[in-house]
């Protein structure tokens, strides 16, 4: 049942298999909910169908990114894009958007790279979205754990962007007002979003099934400004887009000629 | 192989810390306080050293000062691996000369991502 709602729902793929995943993931939640086992919890939800709970499932199952500035080649792409996109657009701002952003270490790893490249006369435009409410609301607070901060993050970066709050880390005010968050399910239609020049969606395409993959690639290669990058996980690969190296994808003019 | 020299009062932590770098492949020494270290260090210089800062005797900090002093003390990429954990007491080991820090406890991914931001992998 589980893995039914969450493909009908987010495209997400669950293997059926692996129900100790159902357990690591759920039970948090059953608790929280009140609930004394998650079976009690999912036969509620057979028997009632209450939809609150039924996303609270899904958010659950869907993968979250745990690392800041995770396969930093990518990143070393990424500089050179806005590089690129900055001399581009003249004045303009860039305006980016990382998708399935979960905790917030991957947008937070873009917005310090940006605030240690600051270049005059370029503003850029962070959004971050995500499927689940409560790990947009973490993200947003920007507080994070020791566990939390070691991983990827160079104790150069930990000392300049974070200040300490009790026993966790907290990103400094300049860096956590720098992004606008928004609930957004990738299956459905963005065009409301506006164009992007940089869209990122690197944790949640490895687990789609291939139906929503294909849906969801197409939705985002929509949002691409002309020469806009689409960066993706290592392992994903996208057709129709301009490759380059560490998963990141180049929107052409041609191809967006083509599209429009 | 690299060597890297694991510094740490604490013998259940250099045995942790070691098998997480063999997995990594260095060749692991150990030293229990700071004399032991430098000693080592002036003997053969190490290609990381894994550093604790509070130890009885010489604190880690003055271990690594005083390894910048020694010819070629500069090479070794020194990662502190310790309980402390105030934004101050990083950046003053920063300032001494640390490649990355480590905070207490820590796990192999921990170990291995600092290694290869201080550029030690």
């Amino acid at each position: 049942m589980v893995a039914a709602l969450c493909a009908d729902r987010a495209g997400l793929r669950v293997d059926p298999g692996k129900a100790y995943l159902l357990e690591n993931r759920l039970g948090p939640v059953a608790r929280r909910e009140g609930f004394s086992s998650v079976g009690d919890m999912l036969q509620v939800l057979r028997d009632r169908g209450d939809e609150r709970l039924a996303w609270a499932v899904i958010e659950a199952m869907a993968p979250a990114e745990t690392a800041f500035f995770r396969d930093p080649q990518t990143f070393d792409v990424v500089a050179q894009a806005f590089e690129d996109l900055a001399r581009r657009r003249g004045g303009q701002a860039l305006r980016v958007w990382v998708a399935a952003c979960g905790a917030g270490q991957e947008v937070y790893s873009l917005a310090m790279l940006l605030d240690e490249h600051a270049q005059p006369g370029v503003s850029v435009d962070l959004c971050a979205s995500d499927i689940s409410e409560r790990r947009l609301e973490k993200a947003r607070s920007g507080i994070y754990s020791q566990f939390e901060v070691q991983r990827g993050l160079s104790a150069g970066r930990l000392v300049r962007h974070f200040e300490k709050q009790d026993d966790a880390f907290v990103l400094i005010q300049r860096i956590r007002q720098s992004v606008r968050w928004r609930r957004v399910n990738l299956l459905e239609d963005q065009s409301l979003l506006g164009r992007f020049d940089l869209v990122f969606c690197r944790s949640v395409l490895g687990t789609m099934l291939d139906s929503a993959r294909t849906r969801v690639l197409g939705n985002l290669s929509q949002t691409l400004a002309e020469g806009g990058y689409l960066v993706t996980g290592l392992g994903d690969s996208v057709t129709g887009l301009t490759a380059l190296p560490g998963g990141v994808y180049r929107a052409d003019a041609a191809r967006q000629a083509a599209a429009a | 192989m690299k060597t890297c020299l694991v510094v740490d009062d604490s013998r259940v932590i250099r045995k942790v810390a070691r098998r997480i770098l063999e997995d990594l492949g260095f060749e692991v020494a150990e030293a229990a306080d700071g004399a032991d270290a430098l000693a080592w260090c002036v003997t053969a210089m190490p290609d990381a050293i894994l550093l604790d800062w509070n130890m009885p005797g010489m604190s880690g900090l003055e271990v690594l000062r005083r390894l910048r002093q020694e010819p070629g003390g500069d090479a070794p990429k020194v990662v502190f691996c310790t309980v402390e954990n105030e934004l101050d007491r990083i950046r003053e080991a920063l300032a001494f000369g640390a490649d990355e820090y480590i905070m207490k406890p820590f796990d192999g991914d921990i170990v291995a991502g600092k290694l290869a931001m201080a550029g030690a992998l």
